[in-house]
């Protein structure tokens, strides 16, 4: 059980993809000019992180590690094309949401990275554990980002809500800043890398923080452990 | 120790083999069993889209009875044509008002986009303005590219009511290269195609209309050949 918690802890703070590990950037920088639009990213890449992680780890043994990477690049791209197509054909409303998006995950590392680095070494039902937690810290941070661009460039919050849940969504949509010309900056890509360099600032200043407080009254008693 | 050497290759040969066609079959066989939802579905949506360029109800008359004016039983194929920008041989809908040609739907296609084919659908009117015009498909940056789908902006909105006559041919392009359609800052290709390919469809409207126009379409939805220009 703690080894499941682990699992999770480490990917969504620990070994966060966004922030830590800055595997998979390309999207990111690219996708998040809104929230909803890098939290949708995030959530296909999710999902295609657990199918993918889940079905490396079964055939690790049948893979020799000379091909283990072109076999690994194989199944993600097939499993990537399968989930495109089915998602087409049985849920087209959310085809048109994710749809764009899904042809992005094919080219993202940090699939690659974790299918390498944990499904090729772990079992079944933590690796899937492990894929969907690296999804969900990917969406934690492509959200975050999307909704700093949007408040900043267009003073709005979850512009495009309706195109994921229908017309009625639109109430949903907050103004956080009324009658506000854009801050193009956000939007552009510069906007992208300055808002992704705060978030790591803002996550190394927290990690910073939380290591002085659990070192400074340990320290007399015990030698400080790195983890 | 060369047998070894020869063994461990072929295995791993055979490995990397065995992977690529169970994923090849695994593929053709999902391509097989969604290739009609996926037809159905498109379809659906283009005549949703249809609807968006050209409102009239009456162009959308019951498509089983025989000589209405329903556009989807007035269907063209065009050959492969440089201004539409298809390969393969693409659809004209034509809607009818009183039996006789009131608009038409061009499907075209831009190559020069930033990534991937543009497919537009062109709806223009008798009198060569355009009555709407909407992307059908597009692979365009998510949220950068992307405002030329009606679902991320007004931006395709700007070729309502344009024409040949009201707009010359040195201002069908994007501001930035010296013409008269807006583009966002950070997308320039992506306009600049669709507008190209907009300003290619109504010459090639103009080059054909009497064709389309005289067209008289059997029953049959294949119908016959026409706008071939060589």
């Amino acid at each position: 059980m703690s080894n499941y918690k682990e699992i999770t802890v480490n990917a969504l703070w620990k070994q966060n993809p966004g922030v830590v590990q800055l595997l998979g950037l390309c999207p990111t920088l690219a996708v998040t000019t809104t929230a909803v639009n890098g939290i949708s990213l995030g959530l296909a890449t999710a999902l295609v992180m657990a199918a993918s992680n889940g079905t490396v780890s079964p055939v690790r043994k049948l893979v020799p590690s000379e091909i283990r990477v072109p076999v690994f690049i194989l199944i993600i791209a097939a499993l990537v094309s399968i989930i495109d197509m089915s998602i087409n054909a049985f849920a087209h409303p959310l085809h048109k949401v994710l749809g764009i998006f899904i042809p992005l995950i094919v080219v993202n590392c940090i699939v690659l990275a974790r299918v390498e680095s944990f499904a090729a070494k772990n079992t079944f039902v933590p690796s899937i554990l492990d894929g969907f937690m690296m999804g969900i810290g990917l969406t934690l941070v492509l959200g975050l980002l999307g909704g700093m661009r949007e408040v900043i460039g267009k003073g709005t919050l979850f512009s495009g809500l309706d195109l994921v849940f229908g017309p009625e969504a639109k109430h949903f949509v907050l103004t956080v800043i009324p009658d506000y010309h854009g801050f193009l900056l956000a939007v552009l890509p510069p906007g992208a890398f300055l808002g992704l360099g705060t978030l790591i600032a803002l996550r190394n200043w927290a990690e910073v923080r939380n290591a002085k407080k659990a070192d400074t009254p340990d320290n007399s008693l015990k030698p400080v452990l790195n983890h | 120790m060369s047998d070894t050497v020869i063994k461990h290759t072929s295995v791993t040969a055979l490995t990397m083999v065995a992977f690529a066609l169970i994923g090849t079959a695994l593929l053709a066989y999902v391509f097989n069993i969604t290739r009609e939802p996926i037809e159905k579905s498109e379809a659906e949506a283009r005549l949703a889209l249809f609807r968006q360029i050209l409102p009239d109800d009456h162009y959308y008359g019951d498509p089983k009875s025989k000589d209405d004016d329903s556009l989807l039983n007035n269907v063209v194929d065009i050959a492969p044509n440089d201004l539409l920008g298809n390969k393969t041989p693409s659809k004209a809908y034509i809607a009818k008002q009183d039996h006789k040609f009131a608009a038409v739907i061009l499907e075209a296609i831009a190559h020069d986009g930033y990534s991937g084919d543009i497919k537009l659908l062109i709806a223009i009117r008798a009198d060569g303005t355009v009555s709407g015009v909407r992307v059908l498909t597009h692979k365009e940056t998510p949220g950068l590219g992307d405002y030329i789908d009606i679902a991320h902006g007004n931006w395709i909105k700007l070729f309502d009511n344009e024409s040949v006559e009201k707009t010359p041919a040195e201002q069908w392009k994007v501001k930035k290269d010296g013409g008269k359609f807006d583009y966002m800052v950070g997308a320039t290709i992506t306009p600049r195609a669709v507008v190209k390919a907009v300003a290619k469809a109504l010459q090639f409207y103009q080059q054909n209309q009497l064709l389309l126009q005289q067209t008289q379409i059997e029953s049959s939805p294949s119908g016959l050949e026409s706008g071939h220009k060589d």
